[in-house]
């Protein structure tokens, strides 16, 4: 870990299983957590903001739907909407777009991974957490090779291994964490956190 | 194949390719969400083996096949038929009615891709008893989707989804009477589309396209950066008749705009918008 840098934006991608961990890892954030948090998790395209609304009140910090041409701002969680790809733009604003499924998905891990890491580069953190299927792995390798710091889920700990392990084999991440080191990581003095 | 860490330099490749475009061609990208042209351009890139958006750049300009290969890229034409059933059935208990009192209506659907969501309304305003006094404008800036959107045949392999969304949508008869199947296809009964002209229109370029009572414009201005969406809500405005509609996508909304306030929320969650009457 690179102790000079800053980093401003985390983005986490997940699948089947991914609710629960969500549910366990946003929660444990503070509400003024100094980065920006954009999560994907793949669901349903006819699925209402219901995940969304109960994250929110299960946690301090902020999390909500993301809205498009959004500023994004540390201390807040904004969760791609069902049916929509969520893209990062140069300007940290969020883009949304209809463009066809990327990895049967959409929206796509991926894609968002793909255009954080060219807005945020060495500032960004990469997450893959459980899921059923490849998606979140070319991201993260996108993000690792923008300077990032990319963290994966231990498959043995995922509640769907096939995801984490697909972009552990195509990434190689910084760290192969179990969902309870990854929030220690999180919260850890010196790494997101001010010493 | 992996694409490189993208550069500085790589950026400005990309802003003299889309200046390049529209010097050459006319089309102007420069105001769309840039994440999501370099996306596409990238994919380009990897699918011409090209090793730089400078080399991409130099092919465009000197082979109009290569230049619409791209446009092809970056035109989205993903949509279906009674795509957010709610959206419809909102049309049908909010604005209808209302419509209803005029002797004659146009609208005007702005980005109708290949005339799904076209046929949509046609069917809708039948079930309503509007079509008859209805003139629809159905514009693209793409000239295949244009082309296949007045063919009206569609994939088979959909009906059962467009099925579902219809009931959905508040449909009052059995889907199956608005087309017939023909092996992989479906076509869409020749009626529907007796009071709809298809045209190519590009929002960007050209410039008000006529006087109507209601806008449809669903996931067009997404692609748009907040500049450009102001600029096209303008022209839609101008086309607006006092009293008169705007349908926008899911994720889309007036707020921000020069609209907002002369405009009020007919459905926030649907994003139906009615015209005040200065
Ligand atoms: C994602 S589709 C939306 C189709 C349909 N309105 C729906 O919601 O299902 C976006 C459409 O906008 C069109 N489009 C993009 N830029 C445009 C422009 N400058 N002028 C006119 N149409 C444009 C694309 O060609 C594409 O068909």
């Amino acid at each position: 870990m690179n102790k000079q840098t800053t980093y401003r934006a985390i983005v986490i991608g997940a699948s089947s299983g991914g609710l629960h961990a969500l549910k366990r890892l946003l929660p444990a954030l503070p509400a003024d957590y100094p980065c920006a948090v954009l999560v994907v998790q793949h669901m349903s395209p006819h699925s209402d903001n219901y995940m969304t609304t109960m994250l929110n009140m299960a946690s301090s910090i902020k999390v909500k739907e993301a809205d498009e041409k959004e500023v994004v701002v540390p201390g807040t969680v904004y969760v791609a909407p069902p049916d929509y790809h969520m893209m990062v733009e140069a300007d940290e604003t969020i883009s949304l777009s209809v463009d066809n499924k990327v990895n049967y998905s959409r929206p796509s891990i991926d894609v968002l991974f793909e255009t954080a890491a060219d807005t945020f580069g060495e500032q960004l953190i990469g997450i893959v957490l459980t899921g059923a299927n490849a998606d979140g792995a070319a991201g993260l390798r996108a993000v690792k090779n923008a300077g990032g710091y990319t963290i994966v889920q231990d498959p043995e700990d995922a509640e769907s291994p096939v995801m984490p392990a697909a972009a552990i084999r195509l990434a190689k991440p910084h760290s192969i964490l179990s969902l309870d080191e990854i929030i220690k990581v999180l919260l850890k003095p010196g790494f997101v956190l001010p010493l | 194949m992996e694409h490189q860490q993208p550069t500085p330099t790589e950026n400005i490749e990309l802003e003299l390719l889309l200046q390049a475009m529209y010097l050459q061609y006319g089309y102007d990208f420069r105001d769309y969400s840039r994440a999501h042209i370099k996306r596409r351009v990238i994919h380009r890139l990897m699918q011409s083996g090209l090793s730089s958006i400078s080399e991409l750049q130099h092919k465009i300009l000197h082979d109009p096949l290569c230049f619409e290969k791209l446009i092809r890229d970056l035109s989205i034409n993903v949509t279906e038929m009674f795509r957010n059933p709610y959206f419809y059935k909102s049309m049908r208990q909010n604005v209808i009615p209302l419509l209803k009192t005029y002797p004659f209506l146009k609208i005007w659907i702005a980005g109708c891709s290949s005339g799904e969501e076209v046929y949509s309304f046609a069917i809708l305003l039948k079930e309503e008893g509007l079509y008859e006094r209805t003139q629809i404008y159905a514009t693209d800036f793409n000239h295949d989707v244009i082309q296949k959107a007045k063919t009206g045949v569609y994939p088979i392999k959909y009906i059962k989804e467009y099925t579902a969304n219809y009931q959905q949508a508040g449909g009052k008869h059995s889907f199956s009477n608005y087309y017939h199947a023909s092996n992989d296809s479906v076509i869409f009964d020749p009626e529907l589309k007796k009071q709809i002209v298809f045209a190519v229109h590009n929002l960007v370029t050209d410039a008000v396209f006529a006087e109507v009572n209601m806008v449809i414009c669903r996931n067009v201005l997404i692609y748009f950066n907040r500049k450009l969406q102001n600029k096209v809500l303008d022209i839609f405005d101008e086309s607006i008749l006092p009293g008169g509609y705007i349908g926008l996508g899911s994720k889309e909304t007036l707020q921000f705009s020069s609209l907002d306030g002369r405009y009020k929320t007919v459905d926030a969650k649907e994003k139906i918008f009615k015209k005040k009457i200065e």
